[in-house]
C-alpha cells in the first residue's frame, strides 16, 4: 500500500525533503538544547512567520529570499545578545517573536493575498500541506542546504563539542568560539526556514529539540547523543509523514507526535535503565 | 627568561577599571596562588594571561617557548556543563585538539593523564554522574593535555568537600613538584594558599601585594585576610 503512494512524485519529494529537514534539525538540536537555546528556534519561526507575511504582501517570486536573510541575520544578533546584552537573551527573544507574528498576521488581514487568508494563515503555522506541494526548485535548494549543514557538522565536530562543553576552554585552546556561534546561528536560521515547509512555524521547536532530548535520556556519550538524535529525528520525521499520507492528516502534527511517543518511550527505558 | 611578566597591566571591562597597575612575575616551576576579595579582578587576570583577554594598561609577556596552545587552563565550572552528556573519555581527549580524529599519539597523552589524576578507571562514566572532586579532577586532565609547562587554574577547588578539596590542592602540588609544571592558580582559600604556594599574589582595593606565601604571611594584607597572627608557613 505504502508503494502506491511512492508513485507520485510530490510523496516521494515530501519524504526526501522532510528527512534531511529532520536530521540538520536533529543535529543542531543537540548543540541548541544543551547551550539552553531551546526556545530560539520558536523565537526564529515566529520572526520567519512575518518575514513570510512581508514576502507574500510584497509579492516576491519566492519568499524564500527575504525570509532566510531576515532569520539569519536575527539568529545572530539574537545568539549574541544571550550572552551580553542587557535585555537578557529569552526576553528579547519573546519580544521580537511575539511581535513579528501579530505583525505578520495584520499585514496578511490588511493587504490580503488571496481569498482565503484564515487557511493560508493556518498552513503557514502549522505546515498543513506546503511539504506536499514542494516546487522541484524548493526540492533542490532544501537537499543542497540539508548536506551543506550535514558537511559542517561532520567537519566541525571536534569544535563543536569543546565549544558547546566548555567556551573558556575553546577559547584558551586558540579557537575563534565568536565565529563558530555566528555559524551556529545562520545554520540554525537556515535549518528554521527549511522546517517552516515541514512542519509550519508553530511546530518546529518540536523538530529541534525532541530528538536531542530523547537521545540524552539513554545516552552518555556525547557521540552516542549526537548519532542517535540524527537517527532518531530520521525515522520520527519517516514514520510521521507516511503516517500523515496514509491517513490524511497534516504532516507537521503528526511527524511531532510520532516525537512525542519516542520521547516518552526512552523517556521509560532511561528510567528501566538506570534502576538496574 | 621567566615564563611570565606583567608589567603594570590594568583590568576591567566596558571603560571600568576593577583592577589597576599589577606586577609580577612567574618563574619556571613556580606556584603562584592569585588571592583577594571577590571582584576584585582574579578570573580576568587569568584570562589576560591566557590572552583572551586585553589589559587596558600594561603588558604580559608570556616566553615564547609557552606558546598560546601549550597553556593548561582550568576554567571556572558553568551551570550548563553538570548534566551535560559526554563520556570523561570525550572530555579528556578534547584537551588533545580540535580536530576530529584523534591519533595513537593523542591518545596515549589522554591515558597517561587519566592514570596521573586517579581517572583512569572512570573512563566511560558520563561526566554528570561525577561527584564534584571527580569532575575537577577531569577538567584538571583535559588541562593538562593542553599544556605543556604552565597550568592555570581557576578556583579548582571551588564547590568541593573538604576531602576534596584537600585532594585537589595535592594533586595540583604533586604536579608542581614531581613534573616540574608551573602552576597558577587563583583562590579564594587563602589559607590554603599560603600553605601550598610557593608565591602569593593579592588583587584588591589599594592592596596589592606580591612576594613570596612567607613574606605574605608576615604582610599587614596577609595577616588581615589570614585572620591570625601566625604564620602559616613558619609558625610564628
Amino acid at each position: 500500500m505504502i508503494s502506491y503512494y511512492f508513485q507520485f512524485d510530490f510523496v516521494r519529494y515530501a519524504f526526501l525533503v522532510g528527512i534531511l529537514i529532520a536530521l540538520c534539525s536533529a543535529l543542531f538540536g543537540v548543540i541548541l538544547v544543551l547551550k539552553r537555546f531551546s526556545f530560539i528556534g520558536d523565537g526564529l519561526s515566529h520572526t520567519a512567520f512575518g518575514a513570510l507575511a512581508v514576502a507574500t504582501v510584497l509579492g516576491v517570486s519566492n519568499p524564500l529570499y527575504v525570509v532566510l536573510p531576515v532569520t539569519a541575520v536575527l539568529a545572530v544578533l539574537l545568539l549574541k545578545a544571550g550572552q551580553k546584552r542587557k535585555i537578557k537573551g529569552d526576553a528579547s527573544l519573546a519580544m521580537v517573536s511575539v511581535g513579528a507574528l501579530a505583525f505578520g498576521y495584520l499585514l496578511l488581514n490588511i493587504f490580503p493575498a488571496s481569498q482565503n487568508v484564515a487557511g493560508d494563515v493556518c498552513g503557514t503555522l502549522f505546515g498543513a500541506t506546503s511539504i506536499l506541494t514542494l516546487s522541484t526548485f524548493d526540492v533542490y535548494l532544501c537537499v543542497a542546504l540539508a548536506l551543506v549543514v550535514t558537511a559542517l557538522f561532520i567537519i566541525l565536530y571536534g569544535k563543536i563539542f569543546l565549544i558547546t562543553f566548555d567556551e573558556n576552554f575553546a577559547r584558551s585552546m586558540g579557537i575563534h568560539t565568536g565565529a563558530y556561534n555566528t555559524v551556529v546561528a545562520i545554520v540554525t536560521a537556515v535549518i528554521i526556514v527549511l522546517a517552516m515547509n515541514l512542519v509550519g512555524s508553530l511546530l518546529i521547536s518540536a523538530l529541534v529539540v525532541f530528538p536531542a532530548l530523547s537521545a540524552m535520556r539513554v545516552f552518555r556519550s556525547f557521540k552516542g547523543v549526537v548519532i542517535s538524535s540524527a537517527a532518531l529525528g530520521v525515522s520520527c520525521a519517516a514514520i510521521g509523514i507516511l503516517g500523515a499520507v496514509v491517513s490524511s492528516v497534516p504532516v507537521g502534527p503528526s511527524v511531532v507526535a510520532v516525537n512525542i511517543i519516542a520521547f516518552l518511550l526512552l523517556f521509560a527505558v532511561g528510567k528501566a535503565l538506570k534502576r538496574e | 627568561m621567566p615564563d611570565i611578566v606583567c608589567k603594570g597591566i590594568s583590568l576591567g571591562y566596558g571603560g571600568k577599571v576593577i583592577a589597576e597597575d599589577i606586577s609580577f612575575t612567574v618563574e619556571e616551576g613556580d606556584y603562584l596562588c592569585i588571592v583577594g576579595e571577590n571582584g576584585a579582578g582574579k578570573s580576568t587576570l587569568v584570562k589576560t594571561l591566557l590572552g583572551l583577554e586585553s589589559p587596558i594598561k600594561g603588558e604580559v609577556l608570556v616566553d615564547s617557548k609557552i606558546s598560546k596552545n601549550s597553556i593548561g587552563y582550568l576554567p571556572q565550572q558553568t551551570e550548563l556543563q553538570r548534566d551535560f552528556p559526554a563520556t570523561v573519555w570525550e572530555i579528556v581527549l578534547s584537551g588533545c585538539g580540535k580536530s576530529l580524529f584523534f591519533g595513537k599519539k593523542q591518545k596515549a597523552i589522554a591515558t597517561e593523564n587519566m592514570k596521573k589524576l586517579g581517572v583512569d578507571n572512570l573512563k566511560d562514566k558520563c561526566y554528570r554522574e561525577l561527584s564534584g572532586g571527580q569532575q575537577q579532577r577531569v577538567l584538571l586532565a583535559r588541562a593538562l593535555c593542553a599544556a605543556k609547562r604552565l597550568l592555570l587554574l581557576d578556583e579548582p577547588a571551588a564547590g568541593l568537600d573538604p576531602v576534596a578539596t584537600n585532594e585537589m590542592y595535592h594533586l595540583v602540588m604533586d604536579l608542581n613538584k614531581q613534573e616540574d609544571i608551573t602552576v597558577v592558580m587563583v583562590s579564594h582559600d587563602i589559607k590554603a594558599a599560603v600553605r601550598h604556594a610557593k608565591h602569593i599574589l593579592h588583587l584588591g582595593d589599594g592592596e596589592m601585594f606580591f612576594g613570596t606565601a612567607h613574606e605574605y604571611s608576615h604582610s599587614k594584607v596577609g595577616i588581615r585576610f589570614l585572620n591570625s597572627d601566625k604564620c602559616g608557613r613558619c609558625g610564628e
